[in-house]
């Protein structure tokens, strides 16, 4: 056992700081500053060697061990630079179920950057249950034609793709009748409606109507009606631990406000301290176990409920130290209340856990 | 970066999980725990990892004879000289692990002093008996201060390991009890209500077995003042997981969970006597991250 980084994975950090310590400063890091510029971001990252650690090399990745994107947060974070942009689900949704040849035309511009990507599942009237999805793709010749509503659409307005399900079949059994297309958001048939979050920021999230938008029959990923194990994939692959990998950015949060205290006990960022302290280790505990080749299973419900607790602390602690007069630390307090909402509301999480890891029959 | 559990340390785990299970509350087999040697890992070189396996599945199975007293001894008096065989702990003037006991060893500052076993007090804890001590105490030796701060170090993650072990055991027994008491016709544990809390409880659970790993390993691995950080670090959280589980366990069990015919009050006395042992408050925590 082994905490420490072994001499590789040492050499490649101290690559990584001493590339930081010259682009870092050049991103912003929050805000719609960041999402306006994390396409150059990606890019940036992608050139110099340090994005897509763990994925396929046939498709522009290095095939490192998952710990690699541990490290590639963690300085991140101490460089104060923006932070990974967060793929991972659309890589694994892809490799997994697509096609060889989907994956060798759509992988490598997704992973280098090249090509900007946004993921379409959730509808106005489809949160948790997903699979009440009312979004249709009708069959036209060469074509599928689309319509319906898509929201929380991450970089929906800057987005050449979308890997969108929508529902093929209205005649199967509910989760049986969906299908996963890629299809291209910049034609006619796309409107996009931005979304203000909580605190403000009006570019990560988005809405996107599809009008009777077109795909080609071969942009389908898998079979017909073999959307939802995909869905299960991404949505799976949202609740791991390297794409959790937020505990660096807490972490830093956690300092600056301990900075602004002067050293004066505050039990809320102390209690912020120690739930960041424990998720800085348990992702390395839960990427150390991938070792055994043990992923996708229902252990990312824990890893995200107390990812969920730990980010929500610190808020809290934010709120506490910075009041609401301090705009970067309100702004930090009011997203954390999302957490407990996206990639599966904590009580789906709970719900999972209940039923699959304790066998409660919930 | 690899922070699983060595095929040794897994098997020293289910070794412990296994006697901790065989004895279980309300035995008393000093015998057998002395004959597998794991009051003297530390003498025999084994890590604060070993040790932390141990006292977790102690604590799991809510073992009645003495490990925390009598390997914390070992530790301290195998660094003096001293035969550390015969002795548990005493901190704070209060004997701990005191069944069997007739000599305790304890530390102040860096100086480690030997005192004799006194009375017995009632304790909070139903499963380790304690005791004042009697008479004054001898000194036989000093350490010098990195060595007190890893022993420290040693005594939070341990104590940290026995609220992990407990919380497993008070969750573990508040799910069993989930999936067999019926009411409106149903299991308890399929209504929502009950599902979530013991849902959360796994989560802080989980979260307890990772900030645990750490500061087991910091105990030899980092530098002192790092090793107590670790160990003040997941003491808290784990004393604050261990609690809120223990709380719903009994909440699970209901009206009968707040009486003596139910084990969740055991596991929630034995809980908090673990924190309160090397109690670390949030004000210590130094909210600097590395």
């Amino acid at each position: 056992m082994d905490f420490r980084d072994s001499p590789d994975e040492a050499a490649f950090r101290d690559r990584l700081r001493s590339w930081l310590s010259v682009h870092a400063k050049e991103f912003p890091s929050s805000g719609d500053e960041y999402w306006a510029r994390q396409g150059e971001w990606h890019s940036a990252l992608y050139e110099g060697g340090f994005f897509g650690l763990s994925w396929p090399r046939e498709y522009g990745g290095q095939e490192l061990p998952p710990v690699y994107d541990v490290i590639l947060d963690e300085e991140l974070a101490r460089a104060e630079a923006p932070p990974r942009p967060s793929l991972g689900y659309l890589v694994a949704g892809l490799s997994r179920h697509g096609s060889t040849e989907l994956c060798t035309r759509f992988l490598p511009g997704m992973i280098n950057g090249s090509e900007r990507w946004c993921q379409g599942f959730s509808e106005p009237g489809s949160g948790s249950d997903l699979a009440s999805l009312t979004t249709t793709a009708i069959r036209d010749g060469d074509n599928y034609v689309i319509n319906g509503h898509k929201i929380w659409t991450s970089y929906s307005d800057v987005a050449d793709w979308c890997l969108l399900l929508a529902r093929t079949d209205p005649e199967a059994k509910r989760h049986r009748g969906i299908s996963a297309f890629i299809i291209p958001m910049k034609q006619p048939g796309v409107q996009q409606r931005p979304l203000q979050m909580i605190n403000g920021v009006t570019t990560e999230f988005g809405q996107v109507l599809f009008d009777g938008a077109t795909v080609a029959v071969e942009n389908m990923v898998g079979a017909p009606g073999e959307g939802w194990p995909l869905a299960m994939t991404v949505v799976g692959h949202e609740r791991e631990p390297s794409t959790l990998g937020y505990a660096a950015r807490y972490g830093k949060l956690v300092r600056q406000l301990a900075a602004r205290t002067d050293g004066s006990a505050n039990e809320e960022l102390a209690w912020a301290a120690v739930q960041t302290e424990m998720l800085t280790h348990h992702v390395r505990r839960r990427l150390s176990e991938q070792l055994n080749g043990v992923t996708h299973t229902s252990d990312g419900s824990l890893d995200k409920l107390l990812m969920t607790w730990v980010e929500q602390s610190v808020g809290h602690a934010a709120l506490a130290v910075g009041g609401i007069e301090d705009p970067h630390l309100l702004s930090a307090y009011l997203y954390s209340r999302a957490q407990s909402v996206m990639g599966g509301t904590s009580q789906i999480q709970k719900n999972i856990i209940a039923s699959r890891i304790l066998g409660l029959g919930a | 970066m690899d922070v699983r559990l060595t095929a040794e340390q897994q098997q020293l785990r289910d070794a412990a999980a296994k006697l901790s299970d065989d004895l279980g509350p309300g035995s008393v087999h000093d015998k057998q725990i002395q004959q597998t040697g794991w009051r003297s890992l530390r003498s025999d070189g084994a890590s604060g990892v070993e040790v932390a396996v141990v006292a977790e599945e102690f604590g799991r199975g809510l073992v009645d004879a003495p490990f925390l007293g009598p390997v914390l001894a070992d530790d301290l008096a195998r660094q003096v000289g001293d035969d550390g065989s015969g002795s548990t702990i005493a901190v704070n003037g209060h004997v701990i692990d005191a069944r069997g006991y007739r000599r305790a060893l304890t530390l102040d500052g860096t100086t480690v002093s030997a005192v004799d076993v006194g009375a017995a007090r009632d304790a909070v804890d139903l499963t380790r008996a304690a005791a004042d001590v009697n008479g004054t105490a001898t000194a036989v030796g000093d350490l010098d201060s990195d060595a007190a701060q890893r022993w420290l170090a040693l005594a939070l993650a341990t104590t940290s390991a026995d609220l992990v072990g407990t919380a497993r055991g008070a969750h573990m027994l508040a799910c069993d009890y989930a999936k067999i008491r019926e009411q409106y016709g149903k299991s308890i544990g399929s209504y929502q209500a009950i599902a979530h809390l013991l849902a959360e409880s796994l989560a802080l659970i989980e979260g307890s077995v990772s900030i645990l790993r750490h500061a087991a390993w910091a105990v030899d691995e980092l530098d002192p003042s790092e090793a107590i950080r670790a160990g003040r670090f997941a003491k808290v959280y784990c004393a604050r997981a261990a609690r809120t589980v223990c709380e719903t366990a009994i909440q699970v069990h209901g009206g009968i969970g707040n009486t003596w015919e139910c084990l969740a009050h055991v596991y929630l006395r034995r809980a908090l006597t673990s924190t309160q042992l090397w109690p670390v408050k949030l004000e210590e925590i130094n909210v600097g991250l590395p």
